[in-house]
């Protein structure tokens, strides 16, 4: 996805990972392929059950042993990371590979002085003695803009508010150095203001640091700005993937397409309609043969409901998606045409024009 | 900011819910209160959709529970329909309290897990069986078809409140909340809030717990609600973007007291406070090109035990002076129906030819001297 000739800090090659459940084989990650540089900042944008969250999950080996199977390579500088002997593999999670989850308050230990766990890792992996790796617990604190570090070291979480909270995690995040760091929802618990500040923060600190970076979200807004390439996941795979700024461009999917009219736009006055995406997301226990978002897209054709589209588009872009009839495309504007002239899809789904009536969202 | 005072109340027999100089204060221990609502007064209009923006712990949702009195306001008026729910005791609030209906923000943690559907949204009407209804057109829906089952007036109202939100009652009465998505659970809360046939809805965050493409049905769904059975809405969320697109009102509330208020569309284009300037500038844009580095609101809002003396929110204004720290401002007119506590707000006009305008308009500025 980027131009440099060096190798990709992080390459996922057909990443497969799925949970056994009483309701059966549950397909979380269907086949996932992508590739980051260094100082590169990769945009994962889904639903809840888009397979977001396990394809972080999965590259960072924190699968729960057992009820799940994940196949597939990854690659961490060229090395493949996923069949290490334990002794090797040790020192990669959260030394060379980091990660910041969604809720800084259950992620973090709330018996444990914040500069114990910051220092935990830098004794750990790095082997420095207790008063370097106190100094240097200081000092990254800094780096994450908090005042009065020297009282802060000594704090517990619940002293923290929740901006400061995930300030610590990115320290503790970052302490080792790491080559790629995932943002899982960094912000989607924080309010508006935090948020801006924590992403400005995450941003600069790759560049300083020239790591790679995922940020995972739901909101296309957070990835509009902040990344340089972006995939959009829907039922496990991946529909869109395209630069940031070509995606927002042009949105190929019909999922991605939706999604965005979906999201009220502070630009738009008040009382907008919003456009709304029918149905909900699959059951992915029982997805359907074909295209994944056929039932609820505005395009459906019979091809989609029995053929799966493989990601694919032009060889001189680098914008690729899944769809046999994608948007802005001749094949796409016709079968779209097509379909509210029938009043409904291939699918069955009916096309209403102008305003729903009261309860048309059909859930 | 973040200031006290009356003057953007319209008059009292023009509104449905009028609330004067609320306060709201928990004790935290060791003698210390927590001043989570400071004199806050709003009204709202029968029709209307008034949206409270603002961080986490400036007292939106405190503000909303206060109007219900759950808990009872430490003090100040909650006038509506011309009944001052803070006298009421009893079987008499709880008979008023069936007009304010409430939907929370977790849906499937607001139903009993035990109880089948039909149970949950007829529970306010085995409670209240002789709740006289509002003018038939309101609350008058078709039922969801099929073959209609025993009938009677409980059983229609149920058939005919899930029908508005989307749902079947033969096909959903029967089930249990745990069946259900969140998406259908907040149709039913919606469901079991509109029974009674409720005068106002108070949304506290409805949507933040769902996903985007669920999201936008709701929205839709409560905007359509709101026409068919005239509903007047105090609608709470951290998202400004779906404040917006809701709202006629907009109130931007920090640490206890209201910044500004206003027509929605007025403030978003041209915020006058400073907060509320900061607010927005905060928001991500889905624009991939835009989106500045700017530190647009440093620091974390002060602790609600130790307020700042004046303007509360002058610890962390660019535009803060001596007299911030010495005056709590009051709300005052910038344009005919904004009105803004700043001593310094962000208009190119000066306020008092606005607050001028605003009387020579007859707009709600101009009832100022009627209020207490």
């Amino acid at each position: 996805m980027s131009h440099s000739p060096e190798t990709p800090t992080l390459v996922v090659d057909d990443l497969r990972t799925s949970f056994t459940t009483a309701r059966g084989e549950l397909k979380a990650v269907d086949g996932v392929s992508f590739s980051i540089h260094s100082g590169r900042t990769l945009g994962v944008v889904g639903e809840s059950g888009s397979g977001k969250s396990a394809t972080a999950r999965s590259i960072m080996n924190l699968l729960p042993p057992g009820s799940s199977q994940s196949t597939g390579r990854v690659l961490l500088d060229g090395r493949d990371v996923r069949n290490l002997p334990r002794a090797e593999s040790r020192h990669i999670w959260g030394v060379e590979a980091s990660m910041v989850f969604q809720n800084p308050m259950t992620s973090l230990n709330p018996v444990m002085q914040v500069g114990r766990q910051i220092s935990e890792g830098l004794r750990y992996h790095r082997r420095l003695p207790r008063e370097a790796a106190m100094r240097r617990a200081r000092e990254l604190l800094e780096q994450v803009g908090i005042a009065e570090p020297d009282q802060r070291l000594r704090e517990y979480p619940h002293q923290l508010s929740g901006g400061m909270r995930q300030r610590v995690m990115i320290a503790i995040a970052l302490a080792c150095e790491p080559k790629l760091l995932i943002a899982d929802e960094p912000t989607t618990a924080l309010d508006v203001t935090v948020q801006k500040q924590i992403l400005d923060l995450l941003d600069r600190l790759r560049r300083q640091h020239r790591m790679a970076m995922i940020l995972i979200t739901h909101d296309l807004s957070v990835v509009a700005g902040r990344t340089d390439d972006v995939i959009v996941m829907y039922a496990g795979r991946v529909v869109e993937r395209a630069p940031t700024l070509q995606l927002f461009t042009a949105m190929r999917h019909p999922y991605t397409k939706a999604l965005f009219e979906s999201i009220p736009k502070v630009a738009h006055p008040s009382h907008t309609r919003l456009q709304i995406i029918q149905g909900r997301p699959p059951d992915l226990a029982y997805l359907p043969p074909g295209c994944a978002f056929a039932p609820r897209c505005t395009h459906a054709q019979p091809q989609c409901l029995g053929e799966s589209p493989s990601l694919s588009g032009s060889d001189a872009s680098e914008h690729r998606y899944a769809c046999f009839y994608p948007a802005g495309t001749a094949e796409g504007e016709s079968a779209l045409a097509g379909n509210r002239a029938a009043g409904q899809t291939a699918a069955g789904l009916a096309l209403v024009n102008g305003p729903a009536t009261a309860g048309g969202g059909a859930v | 900011m973040a200031g006290v005072g009356t003057a953007h109340l319209r008059p009292a027999d023009e509104v449905l819910l009028q609330v004067t100089d609320l306060h709201v204060e928990y004790s935290a221990g060791r003698g210390r209160r927590v001043r989570a609502v400071s004199g806050v007064s709003f009204d709202m209009t029968e029709g209307e959709t008034l949206g409270l923006v603002g961080e986490s712990g400036c007292g939106k949702s405190t503000t909303a529970r206060a109007v219900l009195q759950l808990p009872r306001p430490t003090s100040g008026r909650v006038v509506f329909d011309g009944v001052d729910l803070t006298t009421l005791r009893g079987e008499e609030l709880r008979r008023v309290r069936a007009g304010l209906q409430m939907i929370f923000q977790d849906p499937i943690a607001s139903l009993n897990p035990r109880r089948e559907v039909r149970d949950i949204v007829r529970e306010g009407l085995d409670i209240w069986p002789d709740h006289r209804y509002r003018a038939p057109e309101n609350g008058r829906d078709e039922s969801g078809g099929g073959d209609p089952g025993p009938s009677s007036p409980a059983t229609d109202r149920v058939r005919a409140v899930l029908g508005s939100v989307g749902m079947d009652l033969d096909e959903v009465g029967n089930r249990r909340p745990h069946e259900f998505s969140g998406g259908q659970c907040q149709r039913i809360c919606i469901a079991r809030a509109l029974a009674l046939d409720p005068r106002v809805l108070i949304c506290d965050e409805p949507v933040s717990a769902l996903d985007v493409s669920i999201q936008a049905q709701i929205l839709n769904l409560l905007e359509d609600l709101k026409e068919l059975y005239g509903l007047t809405m105090l609608f709470i969320a951290h998202d400004l973007a779906v404040v917006k697109s809701i709202s006629d009102r907009v109130c931007v509330m920090y640490l206890g007291r209201i910044c500004e208020i206003g027509p929605t569309d007025a403030i978003f284009d041209d915020p006058a406070h400073p907060y509320s300037d900061a607010l927005l500038s905060s928001i991500p844009q889905l624009d991939p090109g835009g989106g500045t580095e700017d530190e647009v609101l440093p620091g974390d809002p002060p602790s609600p035990f130790d307020v700042p003396s004046g303007c509360r929110f002058r610890t962390r204004c660019p535009r803060a002076t001596e007299l911030c720290a010495e005056t709590v401002p009051e709300l005052r007119a910038v344009s005919p129906g904004r009105f803004v506590a700043c001593h310094f707000p962000l208009t190119a006009s000066p306020p008092d030819a606005a607050r001028h305008e605003g009387g020579a308009t007859s707009t709600p500025s101009a009832a100022t001297s009627s209020h207490p």
